[in-house]
């Protein structure tokens, strides 16, 4: 970690965290990516789509719009395969079965002193970490 | 139309803020999950930030009966947790490990990762479609654990 990622990761954190109070006093949404989403592709959510939409193409166009500022950002994002098709698959499932993700249980949950959205955040941590130590250190594939 | 505008800037917001804060960065992302390697703390520093915003929120939605834009306040929280959560919860973070994306930043580099995102994001949809009808399959066939909680 750099000496000023911090302080970004904290601007940043205060942004993410006023766009879920926006949507939710404005909207009356709780803003979880993976409900979104999940809502739109599988129909559950077909009663309030443009809103999801829009949100969805705010999300995609916004940062693409400040990656100039910039001037490159790399994401250094794998490009094996099947660690993709793989983990894809995992959050797909695993996300809409828990009813959330890192914004809505983690974010939205949390700020709320809901216990499901603190009980989530440590399963998926601990998983995520456990999952980093294993594939990383024991198996060396990512 | 109002909705859409709100919903669209919450988004946008949304996406700047995990550009901004190194989130779309999937190695920084791993980095907090390695606990046992070069452990790389932003993420806290991320969580915590977007808590306090969040916090106050639901203090002011406390005192209120819908939003702004007429929708209900949600519902208080479930205190409650649940097989389907925690077997969720742990498949999502095993992903979430294996690549280092989630949900969002997933959409908001959507634009950055070029063939690699696309790959992730399809088979992410892919899930999330066919999961209700796996479910029912599920609680049709066999009384597993994970469907009793519904």
């Amino acid at each position: 970690m750099l000496e000023q990622d911090w302080i970004w990761g904290l601007i940043g954190g205060l942004m993410i965290g006023s766009a879920g109070a926006l949507f939710l006093l404005m909207n009356g949404r709780i803003m979880g990516a993976s409900g979104i989403i999940g809502g739109l592709v599988d129909g559950s959510g077909r009663a309030n789509w443009t809103e999801r939409a829009a949100f969805l193409a705010g999300l995609v166009a916004v940062p693409a719009l400040l990656v100039p500022i910039y001037g490159s950002v790399d994401t250094r994002l794998t490009d094996n395969v099947w660690l993709l098709v793989a983990a894809g698959l995992l959050v797909g499932f695993g996300t809409r079965l828990a009813n959330g993700c890192t914004s809505g249980h983690g974010v939205c949950g949390i700020s709320r002193l809901s216990l499901r959205g603190l009980g989530a955040t440590v399963f998926y941590i601990a998983a995520g970490g456990i999952t980093v130590l294993i594939a990383r250190h024991w198996l060396g594939v990512i | 139309m109002l909705r859409m505008v709100f919903a669209a800037l919450a988004g946008g917001l949304f996406g700047a803020g995990l550009l901004v804060s190194g989130m779309v960065d999937t190695v920084k992302v791993q980095g907090w999950l390695d606990v046992f390697g070069a452990w790389d703390p932003t993420l806290a520093f991320v969580m915590g930030g977007a808590i306090i915003p969040m916090a106050i929120a639901w203090q002011v939605a406390a005192r209120r009966k819908t939003a702004v834009l007429g929708t209900p306040i949600p519902a208080p929280a479930v205190q409650k947790l649940d097989p389907n959560l925690i077997t969720g919860s742990i498949l999502f973070g095993m992903g979430w490990g294996l690549v280092g994306l989630c949900p969002g930043p997933a959409l908001a580099a959507a634009t950055l990762n070029g063939v690699s995102g696309l790959i992730f994001i399809l088979a992410m949809l892919a899930a999330m479609v066919s999961l209700p009808a796996l479910r029912r399959t599920i609680a049709s066939t066999g009384k597993t654990a994970w469907t009793s909680a519904r």
